[in-house]
Parts: C-alpha cells; sequence; structure tokens
C-alpha cells in the first residue's frame, strides 16, 4: 500500500469511528494545529518539550503543533459549554521522537470526551464500552485500571502530610514512588549523604548555616530553605509507616486481575484501608455500569498500575486497547482527569473522562497490515 | 577519495589535537595565513584536514560529511540523538576535560542530591507559581538525565553564554553548565550537585559511520589507525564497531 494509499484509509477510518461517536450524541469540534504553547508547558513541563513540536512566533512566543486535542476541547468547554457535553475530533497530532524510532511523527487522532457531573462510574462505562464496540472484531486487548483508588490508599496512609504530598506527586514515576515508599515504609534505609545532610541541619541555626554557605542568589528565598530544613529534620524523625498498612500498599500497587477478582480483593483489603472504600464503592459502581452495557467483568483485565507511566493527567479510571504487536503504540486509550479540568478552568472544574484512537493502527489493523 | 578529517579551528582544543597528532607521527598544521581554515597533513597518506568550529563537528560527522573528527563528547552527545548510529568514538584523547554538571546556589544548604532538588522544585513551585528554572544550553542532554532520574516540577530555560550568572539576574534558580575546576561556580555562588554529574567530557576522536567509506578511504583509514596506535578498531564503514 503507498503512503497516500495509507493516508486515505486512515482518514476513511478516522470518519468511520466519528460517526460512531456522533451516534453516541458528540458534537464534532475543530482545534487549531497551532497552540500557545504556555499551557502544556506549565502542565507538563519537560515531557512535552520531549514530545512535542515547538516553535516560536515573533509576537506570540513559543507555540507547539497540537500533541493532543484534550487540551484545547477542555478549554473550549470551559469556556463555553453546556452540560452535559459530549464532543468528538478527528485531525493530526504531532510528537516528536527523541531516540531514533519507526513510530510516526504525523499521526490521525479520532477523540471523544464527555463532561457530565452526574453518575461518574456511568460516564466511564459509557465511552469504555463505546470505545469497545467501535474496536470490536480486531482482536484487540483491553486493559483497565483506576489511578483514583492509589491515590486515595496514599491519602489514607497514616503518615505525615509532607510524605503523603511527595508519594503523591510521584504517582506518574513509578520508579520514585517506590523508592519513597520504600523509605517511609523503613524497608530501605535513608541515603547515607540524606542522614549526614540531616545530621548537619539538626542541631544548627538555619540562617547562620545559610549566611555561612554564601551570599543567597536567585528566587528562592531563605525563608523557603529554612522551611525545607525543618521538613528534612521532621522527616527524619517520623516514624515509618506500619508494617501491615505499607503491605497493603505494596499489595495495591502489583494488583492485576480480571476485575471482578480484583474488586473482591479490594473489598477484601478495605478494613485495613479504610479510606480506599469511597473509591472501591465507584470502582464497583463502574463495573456494575460496564456489565450493564453488556462489558462483562469477569474477564475484563485491570491492573491497579496502568496508566501511571503517561503524561501526569489521568486521576480515576483508566483504559487501553492494544494490539498483540507489543512495538506498536496502544490503538486506544483514555480515561478519567477531573483534576485536569480544575487547573485549566482557572477555579471552575467539571469532571471529565475522554478516549482517542489512531485511526491508521485501526486501518492497518483491519487490512491485516499490522 | 581521500579521508576526511574534522579538527577544531582554533583555540587550546585545535593546539592539543596538534599536540596529540604529532605525538603520533602524524603532523597536522593549519596552511597558509591565519583566517585560512585549510589544514595540511604530514605522516598519513590520503588524509585532508578540515577545520572547522568544533560546534560543527558533531553535526558534520552525524551527516557523514567528514570521515573522522575530533571535539568534545558532550558536543557530540547533545547534538546526535542517534549517537550510536552515527558515529564510533575511536579514541579519548585525553584533553578538553569538562563536567557538564547541575549546580544551584551555594546557600541552599538543604539540596545537596538530585532528591533534594526534586523535593525543593515542588516547593519553589506552590510558592512561586511557575516551575523550578535551570539554565543550560545542553537541552536535551539535561532533560534525558532528569526525566531517567524522575525529577518534576523544573524546567529548562535557555542559555547559551555566561549561564552562571543567570541565577544572580534571577532568570534562573539553577544552572546545568560545563565546568572545568568549578572556579566559575564558585565566583558565581554556585555548587554542584552532589550526584548531578550529567555528563564527563573530554576531547574524542570519533569516526562518521554515514560516510562514504570506500577502498581509498578504509586504506587511508587503516594507515592512519596504525599511526595513531588504534589498531584492532574495525573500520567505521563495515558495521559492528
Amino acid at each position: 500500500m503507498t503512503p497516500a494509499a495509507a493516508t486515505a484509509a486512515a482518514r476513511a477510518e478516522g470518519e468511520r469511528l466519528l460517526a460512531g461517536f456522533a451516534a453516541a450524541g458528540a458534537l464534532r469540534v475543530e482545534a487549531p494545529v497551532l497552540l500557545p504553547a504556555a499551557t502544556l508547558l506549565d502542565l507538563w513541563g519537560e515531557d512535552i518539550r520531549a514530545r512535542a513540536f515547538l516553535t516560536r512566533d515573533p509576537v506570540q512566543g513559543e507555540m507547539v503543533l497540537r500533541p493532543d486535542f484534550t487540551v484545547p476541547v477542555v478549554e473550549a468547554h470551559m469556556a463555553a459549554g453546556a452540560e452535559p457535553a459530549r464532543y468528538c475530533y478527528l485531525g493530526e497530532v504531532f510528537r516528536a521522537q527523541e531516540r531514533p524510532s519507526a513510530r510516526p511523527r504525523e499521526f490521525l487522532q479520532a477523540g471523544f470526551e464527555l463532561f457530565a457531573r452526574d453518575d461518574p462510574a456511568e460516564a466511564d462505562a459509557e465511552v469504555f464500552a463505546l470505545f469497545a464496540g467501535l474496536l470490536d472484531g480486531l482482536g484487540l486487548q483491553p486493559v483497565t485500571g483506576d489511578i483514583g483508588i492509589l491515590m486515595a490508599a496514599v491519602r489514607g496512609l497514616t503518615t505525615t502530610a509532607a510524605r503523603k504530598a511527595a508519594l503523591l506527586r510521584h504517582v506518574w514515576r513509578p520508579r520514585r514512588f517506590r523508592r519513597l515508599l520504600d523509605r517511609f515504609a523503613g524497608r530501605a534505609p535513608a541515603p547515607p549523604e540524606r542522614a549526614a545532610l540531616v545530621a548537619r541541619l539538626a542541631g544548627a541555626d538555619p540562617r547562620a548555616l545559610i549566611a555561612a554557605a554564601g551570599p543567597l542568589v536567585g528566587l528562592r528565598g531563605e525563608d523557603e530553605i529554612r522551611d525545607r530544613i525543618a521538613l528534612l529534620v521532621a522527616d527524619a524523625g517520623a516514624p515509618p509507616i506500619a508494617a501491615p498498612e505499607a503491605a497493603c500498599l505494596y499489595d495495591l500497587l502489583g494488583l492485576a486481575a480480571p476485575a471482578t477478582a480484583a474488586l473482591a480483593h479490594l473489598r477484601g483489603i478495605t478494613p485495613l484501608m479504610p479510606a480506599i472504600a469511597p473509591a472501591v464503592d465507584r470502582f464497583a459502581a463502574r463495573l456494575a455500569a460496564l456489565a450493564r452495557r453488556g462489558i462483562d467483568p469477569a474477564t475484563l483485565p485491570f491492573e491497579a498500575s496502568h496508566g501511571r507511566s503517561t503524561l501526569e493527567y489521568y486521576d480515576g479510571f483508566v483504559f487501553g486497547f492494544h494490539a498483540a504487536d507489543p512495538a506498536l503504540a496502544a490503538v486506544a486509550s483514555g480515561g478519567r482527569y477531573d483534576a485536569l479540568t480544575a487547573v485549566l478552568g482557572g477555579g471552575r472544574s467539571i469532571p471529565a473522562v475522554g478516549a482517542v484512537i489512531r485511526p491508521a493502527l485501526v486501518a492497518a489493523l483491519r487490512e491485516g497490515r499490522a | 577519495m581521500t579521508l576526511r578529517l574534522g579538527v577544531p579551528s582554533k583555540g587550546r582544543l585545535m593546539e592539543e589535537t596538534f599536540v596529540w597528532f604529532a605525538a603520533r607521527g602524524v603532523l597536522l598544521a593549519r596552511r597558509g595565513a591565519g583566517r585560512d581554515y585549510a589544514g595540511a597533513v604530514e605522516g598519513a597518506g590520503g588524509v585532508d584536514l578540515v577545520l572547522l568550529a568544533a560546534a560543527e563537528i558533531p553535526r558534520e560527522l552525524g551527516r557523514g560529511r567528514i570521515h573522522l573528527g575530533v571535539t568534545g563528547s558532550d558536543l557530540v552527545e547533545e547534538a546526535l540523538p542517534d549517537r550510536r548510529a552515527a558515529v564510533a568514538a575511536l579514541a579519548p584523547l585525553g584533553f578538553g576535560h569538562a563536567d557538564l554538571v547541575i549546580a544551584v546556589p551555594a546557600a541552599w544548604v538543604d539540596v545537596e542530591t538530585l532528591d533534594d532538588l526534586d523535593a525543593a522544585a515542588a516547593a519553589f513551585r506552590a510558592a512561586h507559581g511557575h516551575r523550578l528554572r535551570i539554565a543550560t544550553k545542553y537541552h536535551r542532554l539535561v532533560r534525558e538525565f532528569l526525566r531517567s532520574r524522575d525529577i518534576a516540577d523544573y524546567q529548562l530555560v535557555d542559555s547559551q553564554g555566561a549561564t552562571e550568572g543567570t541565577v544572580r539576574n534571577a532568570t534562573a534558580e539553577a544552572i546545568a553548565d560545563i565546568t572545568t575546576t568549578g572556579a566559575t561556580l564558585r565566583a558565581n555562588h554556585l555548587r554542584p550537585l552532589e550526584d548531578g554529574l550529567v555528563h564527563a567530557s573530554q576531547a574524542t576522536l570519533y569516526a562518521a559511520r554515514r560516510a562514504e567509506w570506500g577502498p581509498g578511504e578504509t586504506a587511508a583509514f587503516a594507515a592512519l589507525a596504525t599511526g595513531l596506535g588504534l589498531e584492532g578498531r574495525p573500520p567505521p564503514g563495515f558495521g559492528g564497531a
């Protein structure tokens, strides 16, 4: 197949998917290809610089070639949308590849976003079932997860607010999360340089230490340094997270099972981590809603850590659909991103769930090319 | 065809490169008057000397427009994302040592490691409403380094010169820059993080895998390699190197 024919096939597949989204009540929207970079950079920092094509306008400053539709669609909805709202879109997105890679720099994305205040379980199930239906027959493997359960478990830990905040901040960086948890749970000692630092800071007058180290340059103030010294010293004296509680969290991080079995397991550990009860109830409600839509939770794969190594974005239900070839990008992926709408809404927020499909991969799979 | 050898066109890097080759019986020289960037080679047949700005040598190597090149490994690592496919490092030359380090104000007595920097960045962002800025010209190397260590809440800001001054001028909170003795950092009240060594650079002789390696170039390379004491290095054009 020529590149032109492949592009035409991807576009035709994209239009078929959009017709499916429209039939589900979605309003088709457009977004500029060239977006101001400031919002995306503030949200994702260097991760977006590594993944997106950035360019510069002499007047507007840094601009980015649309890496994703979610941010412009959320911004448009927050500015003018009625509720509840369903949107769909089809267009090119652009992703830089830092390393030599066969993955495309430019590809079509078809997406669906649902903004609704009532019944998040129903909204989650609606989006998942819609995608499962549109992708039916392609032999894809679904996977689901729920970052909300993990976050609830961290919030419920019996430890200092600073430790909980540090863990929550690194939910999306699993290695660092694990290192922090090992340390907070007493499974790994504090690094020796940290112990030496705390020993130096603990007995001394912070102002004198700072003054002796040199004139303070830059925006980070002496008060900020003193605050962190206090935190470091307090943290060194904080007791480890109790072993049974920590064991539950480790167990949760590794939980991978069919959804019904995962729910039974979570119900089993909820008495040990009562803080996850509301999130587990939401999980149960979602599974019931999925079952009503013909998705069998007894066979639906669930991984508690799914979605943690993507951009910092989702904070609840997450899902993906993958082809057999592990070298291929996910054919579809999505999830709930309530917190993101609060960041973009400037004080307002709306519960939101959405997902995207790569029509080129769908077309290739249909034609046996992938 | 001749083998094109790219060498820095001025300064200590050029002089030390000439000394390194001369010590191995290959005399490199700039030809003619000072502004003429052509060069001459004695003691090795079939080799053309091409004098280039050190910062241009990685690109020329990457495109295969020169067969061999001498430049700082920091410049190659930064400029060539596909370094392993583009070039083979034939020999570290033992000079031009410089460390690319992440440095913070010396008065940050609470920040000694990357873990500390990560925690300080979180608090800084909450207090100031923007990410902790790290000024550098080595964007790719520094970003990969910080991402590989799961640092969050920072951003890189571009600084093509006088990077050590950016903190004092409040256009950055920290820097990532090349240092040899640390004197410039100290003069600007900055201190490297204990585990903030991004790359230990030195002048290095590279071969370009994408250059044209015909029989003439390969023969010239074999003779030059013998003279330079690089025997045992497979010819760069023929895979596997």
